[in-house]
Parts: C-alpha cells; structure tokens; sequence
C-alpha cells in the first residue's frame, strides 16, 4: 500500500482558536479509513486543508507519487490532481437538472475554453447513465435537482463526487438523512471505491462505520487521539472520556 | 430520444431574432429614410440607440443573471468603446474639412500644416493644440475600430484579474467596478486628459466624406447596424449561457465554492465573462454615440451603469430576452418622461411635472419589480409558457459566500 496523502505537523487558527494542532495523517492507496471526533475536533478543517480551502499556519500536505505539496495549489488545482469532496450537507446546483449536476462533475477538461467548445460525446451519456444507475437516480435525471428529496441530493453529491473518478474521496457525513437501506447501499459503495482508491469517511453514526470496517482515526481538539480498530480506539480511556462516554 | 440542436434548444432566440427582423422592417418602412416618412430621423435614432442599450444590456444579464457578478460598471467599457470610434469620426471630419479650407491658399499645405490646424480645431476647446499620444492612431479608422475591442476588453481583463484572483465577491466588488467607472469618468474630466475634458466628443453623427448623404439616411443604416450587432450579440450570448459553458457558470452564481472544488478554476470563468461581455458592450457603445452625435464624461459616470442594473432588474435577470425587453422599455418610457412627453399631473395645490419627478417613478418600480415580481417583464413569458426557460437562482442575488474564510465557517458543513 503507497501512502497517497501524508500531512505532517499541521496548525491552524482561526482568531487565535487553535482549530487543528499539530495534526499528522496519512492514507494510503487503496484505502478505506474512518474519522470520528466530538464536534468542534477539526474535521470539517481537516477536510479544508486538503482541498485547498484553508490554509494552514504550519506544517506540511503532501499527495501522490511525486509527492507534490499541496498547500502551494488553488483548490481548483487539488480537485483536479484527483481530490473530491462530499460536503456534510448536500450542496448540489439545486437549479439545474440532475443531469447537468453530474456533466459538471464528470472528468473532462475544465479550461473556460474546453468547456465552451465542449461538445457533447456518447461516452460521456453513457457514464452518466452509469453512474446515476449507481446512485439509483437514473429515471430523475432531467429533474431539477432541487426538486429531490434530501436523501436523493446526498445520492446526487456522492453521483457527482464518483463522476469526477477522485483518487482521494473526502466524504462527510455520508449516510445523514438516510433510510436503513440506504445506508447499507452507501457502505457498499464506499467500500468498493475504497478497493482502488483511497477513501477518509468523517462520521457519527458508530453503526455506520462499524460496517465499514477499516482502520479508524479520532480526531479531538485538532490532533489525532487514537488510531487503530474500532474496538482498539472505543476500548481507549481517553476516547471514552472526550467522545463516547457523553 | 429526438435530435436536437441548438435553435430547438432554444426557441427564444428563434423567436428574438424573428421579432427584431419584423420590428426593423416596421421601422424601415415607416422611417424618413427610405419609408413613407411617419417616423422622423431623430425618433429612428433614438430607436437605433434603443437597441445599442438592448445589446448592452444582454452582456449585463451574462455577467450579472447568469454569473452572479453584480458589476456596476460596464458602461465605462461602453463609453469607451463611444470614445474610441468617436475619435476616428472627429478627427477624420475635421481634416477633411481643414483641408477643404486650407486649399485655397497660395502654398499648398503639407500634411504636417494640416495635422496641427486638426489638432487647433479639435483641442482649442481645452486650450491645447497638440495631440496627445492616445491620439496616435485617430487617423486610421480600422485601427480605431480594432482600439474599440481593444480598450474596453483590455481594462476589463486587468480590473476583472485584479479583482477576482483576490476573491473580492459581491457588494464590494460591485462597489470596485463603481469606482473604477467613477475614476475613469473623473480622468476623462480633466481637460488635460487628452479626450476634450467635460466637452467630450461631439459631431459625431457627422460621417467623415458623406457630408453629401442625409442624415435620414445615415440614421437608418445605423439602425440597421444595431439591429445586426443586437442579433449577433444576442445570439453569441445565449450560444455561451447554453450548454456546458451555462452551466458552470450558473454553478458558479449559485454556489462558487463548490465548482471550485469539482476542479474549475471560478476565477478564470469569471475573468472570460467580464472581458467578454465588456467588449461587447464597447461594440455597442461604438454604435451608440455616432447616433447620439456627442460622448462626453457624464456618460461614464457610476449612475448609467446603475442604470444599466436596473433595466436588466425590471426586464428580468436569468433570461437574455428579458434584459434585452426591460432596456427598451425603460429608456423609452425614460426618453418619454423626461422629453416632455407626459402631461404634467396638477394636484391643485402641488404640480407633478414628471421631468422632476421620473426618477421617484422608475425608482418606486425598481423597488416594487425586485420586491413583488423578482422575475421582471420576462417573467410575463411564462405565463404563456407555462414554464421558466432557465432555472433561476435558487438562493438571492446578494454578496456570495464563496469568498475564501477567514473563520470556520458553517456555510458547508
């Protein structure tokens, strides 16, 4: 397993709160891992850093094989060297159709220039078909995604977060506003992402990640806490204390 | 699934083009010109200008409706555009004419004598008669026409490169382009500023060597001129706001982080935007003021650019028809009311005389449009429609959030 994403000695502060301290992480590829924290621990930052939406005080963010640095990249720079992200809460284009979310989201060129002389190809529709296939939106797809259910926009933005074929998934919050059965279908799907690629889940829900069944990262107050199993982290004290034992 | 392509796509520009075709021949026919004489030249200008403005307008539904970027300073790249073809029309009218005077002397002139009695006749107003060197190319009309697309779209590029790459978003980047119309229009002020100060340009209705030619019928080719350029325009537009191109960019009005984040640089669609429809507007502008027959710096100051603001507002912003509609109708309504045309109200013991009181008016509608019919005129098309041809924003038009945090913030959990 090659490390992907290494991040190392990591702060940042927001008006003098220390947000994430001294943090080190790193993921390899083919990669499943799960991040759990109390609220306020760091994980929405965590997530800011790597996409290049937060810069951060100190430390370092490295990512692939050349071991590029990530903090000197625009965010458009990071989405487009293979870093997607699911937000907690859906942000699809709620005034386009499902359609057209997911051809935005699709691998193409992003030059202004590509995308005015883009021209629509067959194997783009059939990858979208595909792909809405996977989310289970493919009889929705000239619906206005506004008009779905909010369960059907965390299907869209997970839709749009495989349509852009990342090798770092950032998923936040997954399986929020989720039947049962849906949820399962999630860990499915991440697991099978998870297979070539490498996948960081920030949750609440033990169940959830119970299933998913990997490696799991407790992050409090911006560091890293506990890093093991799931049954090796929520036997440790500590966790107990800041996260389970409330 | 039936083939479509881009006019079945988009029937309103079938339907734009049609009644802009029919509207022209209207107006042909009925013009001094070549018609029957029912509208005077002056009322053929004032409709050709209409259309320069409708032109104008459909660029600021681009930048504003479909992007989100409220710029309120896109007629400075109009009156330049003005500024840049009206330098051509004086220069090349007032060396014809001193040529004209200066053959009758003894020693025949030298092109030198008659650069400098140009230069005295058009700089004397300010006290000069040397030609500044923006002047350079005044001479040469294709030059001058290539400077209308330079200049405006040049001053776009830099001010739109500036501005965006630092992330400055909503009111203060409206508040940015208002000073940079504000600043522009103080510097074109100046006497010394090399464009005649506040005298501006004039005489430009005047077309150099056609002296012979009525102005009849100079009015109606330049309406025609409009009618083509508003056709091109509208066309070029609605091909950039459809498809994927669209797309992105009501992504990016909407909600600009996240296209950021699916791997589009915001910044560079913006900057193609704003250049774009800034050139576009310096065309328009070029057209405009031959048929205005004078640009002078009040042109440029920050109110016509709110002007602009407005008409797209109450035509209806997301909908290219619908800016291009409420700019005819609310510079017509405005040359009505403040011509003189409406009789005045007496209350008895107040008279409303509406030059006074127009502003009051379009004010009251803007307000009452934003508030009541946030969908403008256009919006009367969907009552026959049945449907919005393009979704509009789901969230206000307001200052965006897609500003980089200086907090955490919450907007995306």
């Amino acid at each position: 397993m090659k490390t992907l994403l290494e991040m190392s000695g990591v702060s940042v502060s927001f008006d003098g709160f220390r947000a994430i301290n001294n943090l080190s992480f790193r993921i390899g590829e083919p990669e499943l891992r799960a991040i759990i924290g109390p609220n306020g621990a760091g994980k929405t930052t965590f997530m800011d850093i790597i996409t290049g939406k937060t810069r951060p005080d100190e430390g370092t963010v490295i990512y692939g094989e050349k071991s590029i640095s990530l903090l000197k990249m625009s965010e458009s720079q990071i989405a487009m060297a293979g870093v997607g992200r699911k937000f907690q809460k859906p942000t699809v284009f709620e005034a386009q159709t499902v359609r057209e979310n997911l051809a935005m989201a699709l691998k193409n060129k992003r030059g202004p220039v590509d995308v005015l002389l883009y021209r629509k190809t067959r194997r783009g529709a059939e990858r979208i078909e595909e792909i809405a296939g996977i989310i289970g939106l493919s009889d929705q797809l000239p619906r206005i995604a506004g008009e779905l259910s909010h369960g059907q926009k965390q299907w869209l933005e997970i839709g749009m977060l495989l349509a852009q074929d990342p090798r770092l998934l950032l998923v936040d919050e997954p399986a929020a506003g989720m039947t049962p059965a849906e949820r399962e279908h999630t860990t499915d799907l991440l697991k099978r992402a998870a297979e070539k690629h490498a996948v960081v889940v920030v949750e609440h829900d033990m169940e959830f990640i119970r299933r998913l069944d990997c490696k799991v990262t407790v992050l409090c107050e911006g560091s890293v806490l506990a890093e093991g199993s799931l049954d090796h982290v929520t036997s440790n004290p500590q966790v107990i204390e800041v996260y389970l034992g409330r | 699934m039936s083939r479509q392509t881009f006019l079945t796509r988009n029937r309103s520009i079938f339907w734009f083009l049609l009644s802009l075709a029919v509207f022209t021949l209207i107006v042909t026919v009925l013009a001094d010109g070549i018609g029957n004489g029912m509208i005077s030249t002056s009322f053929v200008k004032t409709l050709g200008r209409t259309l320069c403005l409708m032109l104008v307008a459909v660029a600021m539904d681009v930048v504003w409706g479909y992007t989100g970027i409220l710029s309120l300073g896109h007629m400075a790249f109009f009156g330049l555009g003005g500024y840049m073809i009206g330098m051509w029309l004086m220069y090349a009218r007032t060396e014809i004419i001193v040529s004209e005077s200066l053959r009758a002397a003894a020693v025949p002139p030298t092109p030198e004598e008659i650069h400098d009695a140009v230069g005295t006749q058009i700089f004397g107003v300010v006290g000069s008669s040397d030609f500044p060197l923006i002047w350079a190319f005044a001479s040469s009309f294709w030059a001058q026409l290539a400077l209308v697309v330079i200049v405006p779209g040049l001053l776009a590029l830099i001010f739109g490169w500036l501005a965006f790459r630092s992330r400055v978003t909503g009111v203060y980047l409206s508040i940015l382009t208002q000073a940079m119309t504000l600043a522009l229009s103080l510097y074109l002020f100046q006497n010394d500023s090399g464009l005649r100060g506040n005298n501006g340009l004039s005489g430009l209705q005047n077309l150099p060597g056609l002296d012979s030619v009525p102005q009849s019928m100079v009015s109606i080719a330049f309406f025609w001129a409009s009618a083509a350029a508003l056709a091109a325009g509208y066309v070029l537009f609605a091909w950039v706001v459809s498809g994927k191109m669209g797309s992105v960019i009501r992504g990016i009005r909407d909600n600009e982080g996240r296209v950021r984040f699916l791997g589009y640089h915001v910044e560079s669609y913006k900057l193609f935007v704003f250049t774009v429809t800034a050139v576009v507007a310096g065309l328009a502008g070029a057209l405009y003021y031959p048929q205005a027959g004078i640009i002078n710096p009040a042109e440029v100051a920050p109110i016509a650019s709110i002007y602009l603001a407005v008409w797209v507002a109450i035509g209806g912003r997301g909908r290219l028809y619908g800016a291009a509609l409420g700019a005819a109708f609310v510079s017509l309504l405005s040359s009505w009311f403040t011509g003189g045309g409406v009789p005045n109200i007496p209350l008895g013991f107040y008279t409303i005389q509406w030059t006074d009181w127009w502003l009051v008016l379009l004010g009251v509608s803007f307000v009452a449009v934003t508030l009541l019919a946030p969908k403008g005129i256009g919006g009367l098309f969907d009552l026959v429609t049945r449907r919005h041809p393009v979704p509009v924003s789901t969230t206000d038009f307001g200052p965006d959030k897609g500003a980089r945090r200086t907090v955490e913030g919450e907007e995306e959990k």
